[in-house]
């Protein structure tokens, strides 16, 4: 076992030209993809390397159980396995990489070996080794996968929720998604910080793109539209669609004296007429100044 | 509680935090699509009644199990079950807990009773010490 290992070593040693080349050729063969997205020198560079690397350890250890010699393995795995994700291969396609290298390899050990029995001893051991390299780089594979949709997680909670000016003195808060307690706060602190900036006397709150309006909602929302009216400006809540408004009524919630409207256009016409401006059409041939 | 209804599948979350919330809101939209003939209001209606009964578990029953299930009543109707458990501290009154406005936390009030008529069947069972079950169902109107 110990000395197949050494052998396997030496073939790749003396015969590395060419098992790259086969190696390299048998990987753009099976995942199309990667000739567009990965450019031959890379592939050419982490095959390479990927080579040393594991001759190394046949040589130090065979049994593929020693840390401190297959960790360099696994590390050089890890971040192939890793780029890989992130530019979008498939689990398959980056266990690929290793297991492609078994034909060429295979193909070595047959010319070079002695007696049927050494081959497949020789074949049975890297066949086992290189199985489980590969099952371990798409390990690492779902594992960095995992970690750019807990990212994704992330920033969705992060959107910001933007404050809009829509005319002087009339701010758009347009809302989307779910209002949980910590998006609420950075929703209120937003919409009081843009009122002071833009010295805002109305503020329209559109909930069109909130899913579900519960009591937590429907409070932080009138909490919201009271801490505005302390500061002096008025809130007008437009996009309740027919089914939050059946749904708020049900649920016994009193909006009492907010303002509201079915559309942002209807909120947008109320806000203007409260500034004392109005919308009207063009007057055709008059020049403009 | 019904025995004349037969559940065809079901499925639960566990409630422990403030995704689970989502989770559960997620799950009751998507059951709620067709084939099950939900008008927009009925869906939008279950997830808000849901939605409150899953928070008080996770508030007031500090967490709990949420469990949805198709069911057929021996009229051929088919619903929504919902279920809410929790083996948190209980409810000592639910005829107070029931009343429009009452709340021991920093809530409106009107959780249970706004869920209570936002289904077609509700009903509520839960001791001091004991933990609180809550069930609700939304029958569909047309076959």
């Amino acid at each position: 076992m110990n000395k197949n290992a050494t052998d396997v070593a030496n073939v790749i040693a003396r015969h590395k030209a060419d098992i790259l080349k086969e190696w390299i050729q048998r990987q753009k063969e099976s995942a199309s993809s990667l000739s567009g997205i990965m450019s031959s020198e890379d592939a050419l560079e982490q095959s390479s390397q990927f080579l040393d690397l594991f001759s190394a350890a046949l040589n130090e250890d065979p049994s593929a159980e020693n840390d401190t010699v297959w960790g360099e393995v696994r590390t050089m795995l890890e971040s192939v396995s890793r780029s890989r994700a992130l530019q979008g291969f498939s689990p398959s396609e980056t266990a690929t990489f290793v297991f492609s290298l078994k034909q060429p390899l295979f193909q070595r050990l047959r010319q070079e070996s002695k007696s049927a029995d050494t081959l497949a001893d020789a074949v049975w051991a890297m066949t086992t080794l290189l199985d489980s390299l590969g099952l371990y780089t798409a390990e690492v594979f779902l594992r960095s996968r995992e970690q750019v949709i807990l990212q994704q997680q992330q920033e969705l909670l992060d959107l910001s929720t933007p404050v809009v000016e829509l005319y002087r003195g009339v701010l758009a808060l347009p809302l989307i998604g779910t209002l949980d307690s910590e998006r609420t706060h950075s929703v209120m602190e937003n919409l009081l910080e843009g009122i002071v900036h833009h010295e805002a006397a109305i503020a329209i709150i559109d909930i069109t793109g909130v899913p579900t309006v519960d009591t937590l909602v429907a409070q932080h929302l009138i909490k919201t539209i009271a801490a505005a009216r302390l500061m002096g400006a008025e809130c007008i809540i437009s996009g309740i669609r027919p089914q939050i408004a059946q749904t708020i009524v049900h649920l016994g919630v009193d909006l009492g004296d907010v303002t509201t409207k079915a559309s942002l256009a209807e909120a947008l016409k109320l806000a203007l007429a409260k500034v004392g401006r109005g919308i009207a059409p063009l007057k055709t041939g008059t020049g403009l100044s | 509680m019904n025995t004349t209804t037969k559940t065809t599948r079901s499925e639960s979350v566990l409630i422990r935090n403030q995704e689970d919330l989502q989770r559960v809101r997620a799950l009751v939209r998507q059951w709620a699509q067709p084939p099950l003939s939900f008008s927009t209001v009925e869906q939008t209606k279950l997830v808000t009644a849901a939605s409150e009964l899953a928070r008080n578990t996770l508030i007031y029953g500090l967490g709990g199990t949420f469990l949805i299930e198709d069911v057929t009543d021996a009229l051929a109707r088919r619903g929504l079950r919902l279920s809410f458990r929790d083996e948190g501290p209980g409810i000592p009154d639910i005829a107070k807990a029931m009343q429009d406005g009452y709340t021991t936390g920093g809530g409106m009030g009107l959780g249970l009773s706004g869920a209570k008529r936002l289904v077609s069947e509700f009903s509520i069972d839960s001791a001091p010490g004991k933990g609180t079950l809550v069930c609700i169902t939304q029958w569909t109107r047309r076959l």
